[in-house]
């Protein structure tokens, strides 16, 4: 098969014929290249229908995040409720996903009764397993110790709470990247970490899909307002061979998304309050909105993986 | 106010005397809300994810108070670990250390390191 670049516009390797072909190598689905690799969102309706045709074989989970428990202020005075509203949409699912993801900042203040009440609000949804990792939130004064001692009990969890698992065949790799970081620096993940990462990954094959989940991006969003990971690229690096990477990202509040050859980054909303468009304030931070806009600009995401199709189907859908 | 300043005056100075032995460190220590005590001259402001000002030249036995005025909770963290760090300062929490030796002493935020400032202590 013949590939070559014919339009390279913005010479960077690649155009969109080029592109179109390699997505559809992929195996990626009608959604990905309707719109060039940015998704669009979806009523939970519409991913409820989809999820109840999905084969037993095939994987769906989703992903939550930034429930900041404890968070009382104008932008979201209720957080509790947001959130049990996010988890009553996962028990509506006719076929509720196989685990969920939490891309941490599960509280504001990292306190225990914060963490008592999320962990109580949880009770009442009917997905049990929870795949964890801590947002900057959750490890304020302890550097992580008692969230560890939560929430990575079950898990064989490397250094500040690391960890990888398979499901369906699916590779899911959970990083940490909100502890020791370093005056003017953004998220990192550390020597240690990434050390451990690229032996993780060793001896997978290139066509195993990778998902990676960790809560500041590891993609340089925003870095002027710290939206990044300083080592996230050399993260990347070890996975670079692999035919499909996802990375799961939380911290933003918003949903924004980037392809990068087979890589494809995907930050989720939160279910607490929504944060500005990079640059578009003063700072990042609780962003006020008017009462009926609130649900509107929370959500959580479905991500679906189906057999023989390389690539994962990520779905966001807001609260309203 | 005279006298206010007059009797802080004599405070400081009876407290460089007394903290002689305390010169080669800064010591830090939490502090609750409480505006009335709060009225430092020594005070940064914790806002829109900044420290303002961001360079504060103090001189030595003079305390200093952050105060995190945004709706995100911040830190204040030595970077060479000079002085004893804060805990997580939510909306309106404070945080004092007195000025220890003469030095430039520079910290940040290690819930959002990208923030940053400095402090200048000088001889009284």
């Amino acid at each position: 098969m013949s590939d070559y670049i014919s339009h390279d516009h913005e010479h960077d390797g690649i155009d969109r014929r080029g592109f179109l072909h390699c997505m559809a190598w992929a195996g990626t689905g009608l959604l990905w290249t309707i719109s060039g690799g940015v998704l669009a969102s979806k009523t939970l309706a519409q991913i409820a229908k989809a999820a109840e045709s999905l084969p037993a074989t095939d994987l769906s989970f989703l992903q939550i995040s930034d429930s900041h428990i404890g968070f009382s202020k104008e932008a979201n005075k209720d957080v509790t409720a947001t959130f049990k509203i996010a988890l009553d949409r996962i028990n509506a699912m006719p076929t509720p996903p196989s685990f969920l993801i939490h891309t941490g900042d599960l509280t504001q203040l990292s306190k225990p009764e914060e963490f008592d009440t999320f962990d109580e609000v949880l009770k009442s949804c009917r997905t049990k397993d929870v795949f964890y990792v801590p947002g900057e939130h959750d490890v304020l004064n302890d550097g992580g110790k008692f969230y560890r001692e939560r929430y990575l009990k079950s898990l064989e969890a490397k250094g500040s709470g690391w960890y990888s698992f398979n499901k369906n065949g699916v590779h899911f790799i959970g990083l940490v990247n909100v502890l020791d970081l370093q005056a003017g620096g953004l998220g990192q993940l550390g020597d240690d970490q990434l050390e451990w990462l690229e032996a993780d990954v060793k001896d997978l094959g290139t066509s195993t899909p990778i998902v990676v989940f960790a809560h500041i991006p590891l993609w340089a969003v925003y870095p002027q307002w710290g939206w990044g990971t300083s080592d996230s690229e050399r993260a990347l690096g070890y996975l670079k061979r692999f035919g499909s990477v996802t990375v799961l990202n939380g911290h933003i509040h918003q949903v924004l998304q980037k392809v990068e050859g087979n890589v494809s980054f995907h930050t989720a909303m939160s279910t607490a309050f929504p944060q500005p468009a990079p640059g578009t304030a003063a700072s990042p931070g609780p962003m006020n909105v008017p009462a009926e806009k609130l649900r509107s600009l929370l959500g959580l995401t479905s991500v679906k993986y189906l057999q023989g199709k390389s690539s994962l189907a990520v779905v966001d859908s807001n609260l309203s | 106010m005279t006298l206010t300043h007059w009797n802080k005056r004599t405070a400081l100075l009876c407290g460089i005397s007394f903290l002689n032995l305390a010169l080669f460190a800064i010591a830090g220590e939490m502090k609750d809300v409480d505006s009335a005590t709060a009225a430092t001259k020594n005070e940064i402001v914790i806002k829109d994810f900044h420290f303002s000002p961001e360079t504060l030249t103090v001189k030595s036995g003079e305390k200093i108070t952050w105060i995190n005025r945004d709706e995100e909770p911040h830190t204040v963290v030595s970077v060479e670990k000079q002085f004893k760090k804060s805990s997580a300062l939510d909306t309106d929490q404070e945080f004092t250390i007195t000025a220890g030796a003469p030095g430039t002493y520079t910290y940040f935020c290690s819930v959002h390191p990208k923030m940053t400032g400095t402090i200048v202590v000088e001889n009284p």
